[in-house]
């Protein structure tokens, strides 16, 4: 069972264009009801029906963990990804009724933490503004260090400034600024956890200062949800279900394989949960693995696979499925 | 006191909640704070001694030592760490350990060595500043006398080495469990003979 099988009907209540390339999109349940509470860091996967394409893509939620009435998600359009940003971009309007599952939260803030010190890099702002509703109001020291581009790409980063003042620092690159990690890392009081969302690079600098100062793992946390990436289409046998379907370019192995009707277990969609981790029955060819969740040795015997991100180049691929 | 008496004691398997420990490691760190009785001294001065010299500005020793000997606080001094202290008893001993860690940061390592009393009362002080248990390294050195916690009265005896024992305290006959607890760095004991305080039971020395 998957957090995506049981979804909410919600109307899309508002759209706000943020900045040239993000926009914001606020969902309404579709009878008024409240939605189901969620803590900051979660989130939620957007049904989309473009056509006869159906997609399932995960966005953190960004409004106030203490706010029910609705939901805001924030979408970075990508052109050269799938289509599910461009369609976000492109089709929803206020007004049309959509489906989202219930949220999930793979990001909470660890509560013993004494200060959460949260790292941001563009679009990665969106799970930190609802954490940042939670700590304020749990009374929980917080800051935030949020890094964009540019001042124009920089994503509701004056609201933050004026709501949190202090706790609240932005660098743009085009302004030549960027965050001394060595130094914000070395200047943290004991019980410190930190968070970081943003590009890879950024993720892996932080884990890397962290770790070398002596950080221990369990106070370093990071979000990286990957969207599944296009490539060419192949062919997957499903030795349970008895048929073989064809993964299009554009589609992933998970949405081909709920496409068939075919029961699978996921949640994330991002490769970053493990929920959707399969049993490879025989693989003639090599599996592009792309989670962040099979180790180097894993991903050698090409035993699993992640039908959410991995995708399949070769002779035949057979999954117990 | 030889060297004999400072060797590792073996402690036996038991339930999950009973304490272990390891043998103290450097590990990357900001900071690298010590604290060890006279049973741990020698801990202490292998691991510093193979630091390189430049990193003893992040070295901070805390020492308590058997009262009269004076040979461990001169080789503790010599290691030339940042900072240097002794007192006479745990207790305090731990409570500026507390005071330096309220002042430290994130990175900072925290290394125990000797008697369990002082290794659980560390380690409860380190928690209590926030520090993650992985930041904190143990190792047992000395006698396995107990710290333990009456839980009738709820007083604290150090250096319990019989089975049972009579609680100074409350007078009731303790059977000394495996089950510790971290918070108070105490074993726990608990009256061995409710049912019939009459009964004698032989009182032996078993935690050497």
């Amino acid at each position: 069972m998957s957090a995506s099988d049981h979804l909410i009907p919600v109307v899309v209540s508002n759209v706000v264009e943020v900045n040239p390339i993000i926009k914001r999109f606020e969902f309404k349940h579709v009878n008024g009801d409240e939605l189901p509470a969620f803590s900051g860091g979660a989130h939620i996967v957007v049904e989309m029906i473009d056509d006869d394409t159906k997609r399932k893509n995960p966005y953190s939620l960004m409004s106030s963990p203490f706010e029910r009435d609705q939901y805001a998600i924030s979408v970075r359009r990508d052109d050269t990804g799938r289509g599910g940003s461009k369609f976000m971009h492109e089709q929803v309007r206020p007004g049309m009724e959509m489906k989202i599952s219930a949220p999930v939260n793979l990001f909470s803030l660890d509560l013993r933490a004494r200060k959460h010190l949260m790292i941001a890099g563009g679009i990665g702002i969106t799970p930190f503004i609802a954490q940042m509703d939670q700590a304020d109001k749990l009374g929980v020291p917080f800051e935030l260090h949020y890094a964009a581009r540019s001042v124009s790409q920089a994503a509701y980063m004056d609201s933050l400034a004026d709501r949190f003042g202090d706790h609240v620092s932005c660098y743009c690159d085009d302004q030549g600024e960027s965050v001394d990690l060595e130094m914000l890392l070395s200047n943290q009081p004991l019980g410190t956890h930190v968070y970081v969302c943003g590009p890879k690079g950024m993720i892996e600098r932080v884990v890397e200062t962290a770790t070398a100062l002596g950080w221990p793992a369990a106070h370093v946390h990071f979000e990286h949800f990957l969207a599944p990436p296009v490539g060419e289409p192949f062919e997957v046998h499903l030795a349970k279900a008895g048929i073989d379907i064809t993964v299009g370019a554009e589609q992933s192995l998970l949405e081909a394989v709920e496409a068939s009707g075919t029961p699978i277990n996921c949640m994330c969609r991002g490769g970053a949960c493990g929920q959707c981790e399969t049993v490879v029955v025989a693989c003639d060819g090599e599996i592009m693995h792309n989670d962040h969740w099979l180790d180097e040795e894993q991903r050698a015997a090409k035993q699993r696979i992640m039908p959410c991100v991995s995708r399949f180049r070769g002779k035949r691929l057979e999954l117990d499925l | 006191m030889g060297p004999a008496t400072m060797s590792e004691s073996i402690i036996e398997e038991s339930i999950i909640s009973r304490p272990t420990y390891g043998t103290l490691k450097i590990v990357p760190g900001l900071a690298h704070y010590f604290l060890a009785d006279a049973s741990g001294a020698e801990c202490v001065i292998r691991v510093v001694q193979e630091m390189p010299r430049d990193m003893m500005e992040k070295v901070h020793i805390l020492y308590v030592p058997t009262p009269g000997e004076a040979a461990l606080i001169t080789s503790l001094y010599a290691l030339g760490a940042k900072r240097f202290e002794h007192f006479p008893t745990i207790e305090e001993a731990v409570a500026k350990l507390g005071s330096w860690l309220s002042d430290a940061k994130m990175g900072s390592q925290l290394y125990l060595a000797g008697t369990e009393g002082l290794v659980g009362q560390g380690v409860a002080k380190g928690e209590e500043c926030g520090l993650d248990h992985t930041a904190v390294q143990c190792e047992h050195r000395g006698s396995l006398a107990r710290r333990v916690q009456c839980v009738h009265c709820k007083t604290m005896i150090e250096d319990v080495t019989t089975q049972p024992v009579k609680c100074p305290s409350c007078d009731l006959l303790l059977l000394v469990r495996d089950h510790y607890s971290r918070r108070l760095a105490a074993f726990q004991g608990v009256c061995i003979n409710a049912e019939d305080p009459t009964e004698e039971v032989e009182i032996k020395e078993v935690f050497k």
